[in-house]
Parts: C-alpha cells; structure tokens; sequence
C-alpha cells in the first residue's frame, strides 16, 4: 500500500528522535496531507500555544499518492501549524520534488517540535535523521540554501525545503520554498520555522513506494495524463495564470491600488498576453506531471535586467495592479526579491499597497519611510519596500513584516480601514465587492483570505449565480466548494489539475482506493471533507479565533463602493447581505449561529473528542 | 549486429525536456513494479529552469562500459546493441560506471550489481509516458535529419510563411 503508516517525530530541543506507527482507521478518516497534519496537530499541542513557541509543532505531511505516478499528487506534501497571521490553525500545500524524497524516506509526516539552541538544518537520510549546524546558511535565500546543502552532502539528488531571511527574523509573512520556486506559502510559516531555529529540511529517500493495485493504478493514470494534454488544463500550459488579469479586469474584479479601483488602466501591459510575449523563457513543471505550468520569466533588458522569477498570477496582481505598478520587469523583480528573502508574495504585495495607500492619504510621511516617495505606481518604491520588509530594515521594514493588520495597529491613526485582510491574512486578487460568493467564501474560510479553500469566486466568474449580490444558497456553494478541497489537499493533488477529475469524488476515490488499498466510496470522502473542516474549524475555536465575530470582510469591502464606471458601478457588501451569506453559511454546515459546529453534528462525523471544546464555547456564548 | 546507423536508442530533447522526471517512473514502474526514481535506467537532470535533460544508454560502438569490465559481465546484445548485464558475473565494482560517459549505466542501489536501459523489448516505457514528446526511440540518423530540417525550418520562416497563401 502507498502509506508507510509511520511518523517520524523530531524534538528540536533535546535532539530526540523517534518514529511511531500509524493505523489504517486514522489514514482513511483523515487520508493524508492537511487532514491528517490537523490531525497530528490536534494530538500534540496544547490550546493557546503561540505561534513561535517551542510547544507549537510544525508538521510536514506527505499524501497517499506522494511518490507515486499520479499527475500532480505523486510531487507533493504539505505543512500544518498553528499560523502566525491568524493564530488559528494554517495549512499550506507544495509540489515539485521535495515531497517524493521525503515519502521514500519511510515516513507519511515528520512532527517538528521544540526549538533548537542553533540554527540547524534536518538531514533526514531514509532512516538516518540527524540535525546539521546551519550558521552558516544564515541569511541564504532558499534557493541558496538548497545549493549549499546538496553540495556539501555530495548528492545532486537530495531535495530541500528551507526558510529565507524574513524566517529567519520571524517575519509573519515568511515563507518556505522547495526546490527553487514551490513554496508553502501563505501565513507564515517561515516564521515558524525560524522560531524553531530550523533553516531548512533535507531530504533523500531510496525506498519504493507501492501502490495496491498496480494494473490498474498504472491504467487509471494513464487516463488522467491523457486528460492533462486536453481543454481542462490549456490555461496552465498556455497563458497561466495571468490569463486571469484582463478575465478579472473585464469583470471590475481586479483588485487596483489597494482596492481602491476594481479595474486597472494598465492592465494590457500587465497581462498573460504581455507576458508571455516578452518575458516567459520557458515553461517547467513539478516531478510527475503532465501539465507544465510554472512560466518562468526573464527580464532581457533595463534596470532590471538578468531578473529571473516563477510568475503566478496572485503574485503578479499583488505586486503589480494592487501596487498600481504597470511595469512587467519590476514586478518579476519584486517577486524575485520575495522568493529571496522568503516572504509570501500575495502578503507582500498587499503590505506594500497598504502602506502606499497610508502614504497617499497621509498617515505616513517621508519621515516614516526614511524619504521613499511611496506613491501608487512607483516601481522603484515597490522594489526598495520588499527589500526592507524581506531583511526588516529600518522602522517601516520591521512594522511591515509583521503582516497589515498588526502594522495597522501600530501605525494607529485609522489605518486599520486600509488593512486588507482576514483573520489577519491578506486578500487573493478577487474584487470581493463585485464577486460576492468569494466574499462569503474568503470570510469563513478557516486559514483567513484565501481562494484556495473554497474556490468560491469560480461560479461568481463563470456567471452561475448573480456575483453582484449575497442571497440564500450560497452558504451550500461554499460548502461544496470546502469539502471538496479539504479532500483535494488531503490527496495533495494539485489544484490546477482539478479539471482532468471529471467525475470529481469518484475519480478521487478510485485513486484512494487503488493506491492504498483502502476501500472508499466517493460519499466517504465526501464525508471526510466535511469532517476535515469541522476539524478546522473546532481547532481555531480552541485557538479562541473560530466563531462568528472572526469570519469578517476588510473594512474597505464594506464601505467603499467601486467607483469604476460600468456594470460594477457602486458595487459594495452590506452587512444586511453579509449576514445572510453567514447564516446560510452556518445553516448549511449544520453549525449554531455563531458558528460553532454543534456537539451533534461533531458526533455524526467521528469527531467525539472535539465536543468538549465546542461544548464549552456554547456555553460561553449564552 | 545492428549498424551504428541502425541502432535505434532514447533520446532526450533538451529544448523539449522539462526535468518532469516522470520517464524515471514508468522505468521504474515497468522494470521493478515499483515506483522509485533511484531505480530507474533513465535520469533527469535539472541543472536549472532553464537546462533539463534526461540521459539513458546511448548504445555505444565498442561501448567503453563493455571494455572496462575484469569479469565479462557485461556484453552488447547482436541484435539490438543494448548492454547486457550477467547478474551471476557482475559483484558491482564499477568500473564500467566509470567508464561511461553520460552516468547512463548505474549500480542498482538493492540488488548491488550494475543496470541499465534495455530499450523495453523495443517499447521503452519512458518514451510511451513522457508528457512532452521529449524523448524518441530513434536513430542517430534519424536525429540529424530532424536537426536539419528544424533548422531549415528557421531559416526560412518568412518563405514557408509566404508559400501558405
């Protein structure tokens, strides 16, 4: 079967390591990835832990289908912590080629805990572990790390996944980057790295992995590369993403100069179109893939010439339109500056639109940001405002890297009203004033803004529903939406692949079963879905950041209208609506009002030893 | 024995390659029922974005690897020029690793003796699966004819362009 059924546990404070079994009840209720990692999280940690304590692990999760031939799920692994921007429960999921190594290791999840007095870096040589001095990989990029230590182990083919500067320093937007440009990426989890003192994590396994049914695994996946090579991935290995620039713009849902406008003049010279012409080298993929989707990007001439970056479209929104910066060579730079240091490009971006709205209108002054003019549109603040926020340079740098909601109360002086998040995580490039499932998606979604946990913004985009208003209905959407990525990123299989799963949870369940020999029917992993984000959501209520009162949308969202002409025109979310997405949200979840799951629901999904947490937090709300 | 411009082998094309390394799977699927790159007579490599290539045995003339084995462990098959290991011969010395060029033959990290392509009974897995039609079963013929005609091809873009209408 394609589990090892083992997990692999490293006390960084003593140096002790252990493994321990796994059993298949577990496997299959939780099936891997970020399931099982909130899972394993639950089980070793306290309630209240901060998000840089020792006691606080840091868990990295294979999947059932990691390290096998299955498009897009065979690279991958993911990281489940509690998050430092949201101090709720984060997880985050990465392809490439580190995930593979570390499933041939032996172990389906490696449990980090502790703090280790050095800076070291995990070396985790199939049953070998050890913990290798790190100071002098202090201040490497990623990237660099990843080239020293496969040097100076002497193996080409070991994988690395490693933490920058800004993790180092703790910044809440740092991330971890494997192999050159796959990241975990949102919410700090570089941070928690960095807390632990854990520069990086080495990887080489030689062990195989076996699926149960070998012939028909091998058939059922040659299906699915076929698929790849079809209509459901041309996005991903034509334009990309950035196809979604003039989509978004011609639908006034392109978030421009820190949502003050939901269009931008200059999106043709931002585009998928323009990049692609000008910029895109050539175009690489992850181990075990048949689709191709990273553009990687080259700057041929100029001030910023020799930039070399992965271009993904939240990244090239956040650091371009949202900055109102219309200049393709800076903001490949800019995310090269971002992958350098560690930092997560979205936060980055909205950080940098937030504080160059505070300076548009006055809260900050040239006396704040040591001289730099932090005007809207300017390329070279942009670029000088991810080196400080990347190495904490300077009073601006530093209040920047802790993420726009806790620099919004530092700064004081209503900046707050210009803070774009949820729980504390900054906005994905959707215009939530004129795509309003994704409002109601982004705000309940239990790792803050993001559009990864729900997907809602898609029947908004492909006119399934009215997007310009919230009516009953669309707490279900959104359900559907959740549950079926809980299961997507406990499968660890790519989201961009989700199109070639014609027949959704059935496909999903054919691959579960084939693999691991587990029988599962597509209405159990329906279930597990729903029991995943139960899990989630109970665990940010034991965090005291679950209920009602923390699922919000940014101030802006809610009172300022779009003023760009056009259909849009005016375009705001009422708190009226808001609360009748929430209710009907928390209606169709089988939760209380204040959104908490209810004891009877928990006991229906196997989940009887979260009851006494929510049970305590009804109690309190009465 | 197949001529040298007979023998056909795998051939990776670096402008197509994308280091995807599912070649490496399949071999190892087809080969060892299992799924384990380190296992797999094909290799990727990545040198950076824009560099990959995967290398398998290029069937060489007189193939060094032949040569440098004390033991005879290793001989070309007359038929189809692949590299024959005798499992019983081989004790996994290595001088036949040192002696190839393009790290195309390896010491198999269970069984301890050396392993290399055997072109699949002439259905090579790796060309089957490659998603990017970057690897040929093909000829060193073969090959220089593409190049030629590619490069034609660029030569002449307008002239192809206008012969269109």
């Amino acid at each position: 079967m394609s589990y090892n059924k083992r997990v692999l546990y490293i006390d960084l404070t003593s140096g002790k390591i252990e493994t321990k079994p796994l059993k298949d009840e577990i496997l299959k209720k939780y099936i891997g990835g970020i399931g099982l990692g909130m899972k394993l999280w639950l089980d070793n940690s306290k309630a209240g832990v901060d998000p840089f304590s020792p006691e606080n692990p840091l868990i990295f999760i294979t999947g059932p289908l990691t390290g096998t031939l299955a498009p897009s799920a065979g690279n991958s692994y993911a990281a489940v912590s509690k998050g430092p921007l949201t101090e709720g429960i984060l997880n985050c999921e990465a392809h490439g080629f580190f995930g593979p190594d570390l499933k041939r290791a032996g172990y389906d999840a490696v449990v980090f805990t502790g703090k280790s007095e050095k800076l070291v870096y995990a070396w985790i040589d199939d049953e070998s572990v050890q913990l290798i001095d790190a100071e002098h990989l202090r201040g490497k990029s990623p990237a660099e790390t990843d080239e020293t230590i496969r040097e100076e182990l002497g193996d080409f083919y070991i994988r690395v996944s490693a933490i920058g500067e800004a993790g180092e320093k703790l910044s809440r937007v740092a991330l971890v980057i494997n192999d050159e440009y796959r990241a975990i990426g949102r919410g700090g989890m570089g941070a928690v790295m960095g807390s632990k003192n854990l520069k990086a994590v080495a990887a080489r396994g030689t062990h195989d992995v076996n699926v149960a049914n070998l012939e028909e695994f091998k058939e059922f996946v040659r299906t699915i590369y076929e698929r790849m090579k079809g209509p459901a991935t041309r996005k991903y290995r034509t334009l990309g993403t950035p196809e979604n620039v003039l989509v978004l713009n011609a639908l006034a849902a392109l978030p421009t100069r820190n949502f003050s406008q939901a269009t931008f003049e200059g999106a043709e010279r931002v585009s998928g179109e323009y990049l692609l012409e000008r910029y895109v080298k050539k175009i690489i993929g992850c181990a075990t893939c048949g689709m191709r989707c990273d553009h990687i990007a080259l700057v041929p001439e100029g001030e910023y010439k020799g930039a070399t970056s992965r271009v993904e479209f939240e990244c090239l929104w956040a650091l371009g339109p949202l900055c109102g910066v219309d200049r393709l060579d800076a903001v490949i730079e800019a995310i090269r500056l971002c992958d350098h240091y560690g930092i997560d490009c979205i936060s980055a971006g909205n950080i940098v639109a937030f504080a160059m709205d505070l300076y548009e209108n006055g809260i900050i002054t040239k006396k704040d940001t040591d001289g730099l003019d932090l005007s809207f549109g300017n390329h070279e603040a942009l670029v000088e405002t991810v080196k400080r926020m990347g190495t904490r340079k300077g009073w601006l740098g530093d209040i920047l890297a802790e993420g726009s909601m806790r620099a919004a109360e530092k700064i004081g002086k209503g900046a707050e009203k210009y803070a774009n998040h949820i729980k504390g995580m900054e906005l994905p490039g959707y215009d939530l004033r004129t795509l309003k499932t994704a409002a109601l998606g982004f705000s309940v979604s239990f790792r803050g803004a993001c559009h990864l946990r729900s997907g809602a913004y898609s029947p908004d985009m492909k006119g399934k529903v009215d997007r310009l208003k919230i009516e009953k209905g669309r707490g279900k959407i959104v359900v559907d939406g959740e549950d079926m990525y809980n299961i997507v990123d406990s499968l660890i299989l790519c989201k961009f692949s989700r199109g070639v799963l014609y027949d959704g949870y059935k496909d999903m369940a054919n691959y579960y079963t084939l693999a691991t020999g587990i029988a599962i029917t597509p209405e159990e992993l329906i279930k597990a879905g729903e029991r995943i984000n139960n899990l989630a959501r109970v665990l940010n209520i034991r965090e005291d950041k679950g209920t009602r009162e923390y699922d919000t949308l940014p101030w802006k969202i809610m009172n300022v209208p779009v003023p760009d002409e056009g259909v849009a025109k005016g375009a705001v979310v009422s708190q009226e609506e808001f609360d009748i997405g929430l209710d009907d949200y928390y209606n169709a979840r089988g939760w209380t009002k204040d959104g908490i799951p209810t004891p009877e629901k928990l006991k229906e999904l196997g989940l009887d030893d979260l009851v006494s947490i929510v049970k305590k937090k009804i109690g309190s709300k009465k | 024995m197949p001529t040298i411009h007979e023998k056909k082998f795998v051939s990776g094309d670096p402008s197509k390659c994308i280091g995807c390394t599912v070649c490496e799977y399949a071999c190892s699927m087809k080969h060892e029922n299992t799924f384990n790159p380190t296992k797999s007579r094909i290799r990727a490599v990545r040198l950076n974005s824009f560099v990959n290539l995967a290398v398998a045995c290029r069937l060489c003339e007189d193939p060094p690897c032949v040569a440098a084995c004390p033991r005879d462990a290793l001989s070309q098959s007359e038929e189809t020029g692949v590299i024959i290991v005798d499992e019983d011969k081989c004790n996994g010395c290595g001088w036949c690793v040192e002696a190839c060029d393009y790290g195309a033959i390896q010491l198999h990290p269970e069984r301890k003796v050396v392993f290399t392509c055997d072109l699949c009974d002439g259905e090579p897995q790796c060309v089957e699966w490659c998603p990017e039609e970057a690897l040929d079963f093909t000829t060193k013929d073969i090959i220089s004819q593409k190049a030629r005609i590619t490069a034609v091809k660029k030569l002449f873009q307008e002239a192809l362009k206008s012969g269109e209408k």
